[in-house]
């Protein structure tokens, strides 16, 4: 029978299918953070028992922790709790924990594969819905809650239907300043926010092979944001370069040996899928979103549609609307910002860095603007000074901070304050998600500086 | 950990008829710093609910004493965002047994299943039928029938089934979860384990 990719890797992992029920999958990496971990190991406590399989589980602090000062002990005590909790259970089970300060300490979308943990045809799950990311590499990989967070630990498996499947292909060359982000912001755009709820995605054609490792990571991990389960792209000569060498990934004859399974993992010539789409890579612009959910994006050019012109609720449409301070029928471009977030799991890669160098190089940080630079890791961070960006990014006037989600999610001090507009390169542009009452505009690393050094949103096009 | 067992429920309803509702305004990420599973139904629709002084906003559905009832009822993809298992908590700890909506994000939907709590999906037809008796009517009982899959408005007799895997069912109506399960067939893992390949 004819497969797809997520077919291959799937149906090679399943332990035992459920007659109308779910399969039991098995997990070849965990990552862990400190979270959604807490409750999962109080259940395994009271439950009696330990962690089946603590050296395929990998546990970092990124969610909860200062981008500031993170020598000094961590102010807010609910937050030092957990982050405590998070070191403790880790000692305790045996996992490998790479704590605040640790060198290989960041988010765990960005390590996972930094370290070689990630690896095509492995499945991947973390009690984040971005672990989506790791599908960049050919991975399944997906978010899980907490329960299932326990039930991995416990089990090393977790239990789930299998989704439907999809395929999204664009072939054709992106435009100049057109970057990942805008891929998949445009996607998003075209199916909508639970356009591919229920489906396992694949990202096939001309532009993802193009897209460097860094760029696919980027696509993949915005699927969730259509309600994908996860997505995924077929390995290539890519994927094997980038991860060969790394920390954990095999060598020698193992290596080899991966080799020979890895080749095996494309979507057959004539396999079906349960849904397709096709775009064309020249139709997409850089992109921005202007209303409280990442499906509400457009090309920057663009003015805001009338709600006759889109799907859905009226009334949902004006109250997301009213809580941006936005009007049908605005144009975009000219509007002024206050804050500029780049990082995340999302964009806090060093190709992000330095996109980000690209546009601001000679410039000076706007007045108005407060930046928050924060690379997803330590080794984001320790390329971004090898590199020279650091200069680039003082001189015009930016402070670079350090590793964690940061505004991705605002559970640490990084809140962007209510009313005020962020152009910010993370996942998410719920109401209050990056603090209450703020207001946030997506976008890639090259509108972000855009924005970042004329104070208003800026068609980067016009500065590159 | 086994949870309550879910059979029928009878209860009035709150409606939120808002689409897209995400996990960050069912719970937002500040209130998540718990390491314990307590006290996340006070902070339930946090932001909506209460202004930034802590006063309750009068308008928001939680805060009108018209509504109460164990069924919360909201807009086409209830539940999008985060994986964050606290939003299921939240509602389940505010005292919430079953969500109703004409479509669910994903995980949502399974962390629900996962502890206790039942996602009832209906057609956007009877979705708004819910919602427009419901808020005419605020005393209207809805009753959700699992071992029948079957959800329907008491006073007006209006029904209509719904979907759920047999497997899950099973979980719900006697309180197992997956782990219980897993630990039955322990054997197998550890033989498949032995086999995979990274
Ligand atoms: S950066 Fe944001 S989306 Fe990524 S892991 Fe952190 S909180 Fe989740």
């Amino acid at each position: 029978m004819k497969k797809t990719l997520f077919d291959k890797v799937w149906d090679s992992h399943i332990v035992k299918s459920i007659e109308e029920g779910p399969d039991v999958l098995f997990i070849d990496r965990h990552m862990v953070h400190e979270v959604t971990s807490p409750v999962a190991f109080l259940g395994l406590k009271n439950r009696g028992i330990s962690v089946l399989h603590p050296e395929k589980t990998f546990a970092t602090a990124d969610h909860n922790t200062p981008t500031l000062n993170q020598h000094l002990p961590v102010a807010d005590p609910l937050s030092r709790n957990q982050l405590k909790a998070l070191e403790e259970n880790a000692k305790e089970h045996g996992i490998s924990y790479w704590g605040l300060g640790h060198q290989k300490n960041g988010i765990v979308h960005v390590v996972g594969p930094e370290y070689g943990i990630t690896q095509p045809g492995a499945t991947i799950v973390c009690g984040d819905s971005h672990t989506s990311t790791h599908g960049a590499f050919g991975a399944i990989a997906f978010g899980i809650g907490t329960s299932e967070v326990e039930m991995v630990l416990a089990t090393q498996c977790i239990m789930q239907p299998k989704p439907k499947k999809m395929r999204i292909t664009i072939d054709g060359n992106l435009n100049h300043g057109v970057t990942p982000k805008d891929v998949a912001l445009f996607i998003i755009s075209q199916l909508t926010t639970s356009g591919a709820t229920g489906y396992f995605v694949e990202y096939a054609g001309e532009v993802f092979r193009t897209l460097s490792m860094e760029g696919r990571m980027t696509v993949c991990n915005l699927s969730i944001e259509m309600g994908a389960r996860g997505g995924m792209i077929a390995p290539d000569e890519k994927t094997f370069a980038y991860i060969k060498d790394r920390e954990f990934t095999p060598k020698g004859s193992a290596w080899e040996k991966a080799m020979g399974y890895w080749n095996t993992l494309y979507t057959d010539e004539g396999a079906v899928f349960d849904k397709e789409f096709i775009f064309d890579g020249s139709e997409i612009d850089p992109m921005i979103t202007f209303g409280t959910n990442p499906g509400m994006g457009m090309s920057i050019t663009k003015a805001i549609p009338k709600a006759e012109e889109i799907q859905g609720s009226a009334a949902t449409y004006a109250k997301s609307l009213e809580y941006m301070g936005y009007h049908e029928g605005e144009k975009m471009i000219g509007k002024p910002i206050d804050y500029v977030f780049i990082g995340s799991c999302t964009n806090g890669r060093i190709e992000d860095f330095r996109a980000f160098a690209q546009i601001v190089k000679g410039h000076k940080r706007a007045p108005n603007v407060t930046a928050w630079l924060v690379p997803g890791s330590h080794k984001v961070l320790n390329s971004i000074k090898e590199e020279g960006l650091l200069e680039i990014f003082e001189s015009a006037g930016f402070q670079l901070r350090e590793p964690g989600c940061s505004a991705c999610l605002a559970m640490n001090d990084d809140k962007i304050p209510a009313g005020k507009y962020a152009v910010s390169t993370s996942n998410r542009n719920f109401e209050g998600r990056q603090g209450p009452g703020a207001r946030t505009l997506l976008a890639s690393p090259l509108v972000a500086a855009a924005a970042a050094i004329t104070g208003k949103i800026t068609d980067p096009r016009t500065l590159i | 950990m086994a949870y309550d067992s879910f059979h029928i429920l009878k209860s009035t309803a709150v409606p939120l008829p808002i689409e897209n509702v995400d996990t960050d305004q069912i719970i937002p990420a500040r209130f998540l710093k718990a390491t314990e599973r307590k006290g996340f139904g006070d902070n339930l629709f946090r932001d909506w609910r209460y202004n930034q002084d802590n006063t309750p906003k009068k308008e928001f559905v939680l805060n009108n004493s018209q509504f109460k009832g164990k069924i919360l009822v909201g807009g086409h993809n209830f539940g999008s965002g985060s994986s964050r298992e606290h939003a299921a908590w939240a509602v389940y700890d505010y005292g919430f047994r079953c969500v109703v909506s004409s479509f669910f994000a994903d995980i949502f939907k399974n962390n629900c299943l996962n502890i206790g709590v039942l996602p009832v999906q209906v057609s956007s037809e009877f979705l708004t039928t819910i919602f427009e008796t419901v808020e005419e009517n605020p005393d209207t009982e809805l009753q959700i029938d699992l071992p029948q899959q079957k959800i329907q408005l008491i006073s007006m007799g209006a029904s209509e089934s719904f979907e759920i895997n047999t497997y899950k069912k099973n979980n719900m109506l006697n309180g197992y979860d997956d782990i219980d399960y897993l630990h039955s067939i322990k054997e197998d893992i550890i033989a498949f384990a032995a086999n995979t390949p990274l």
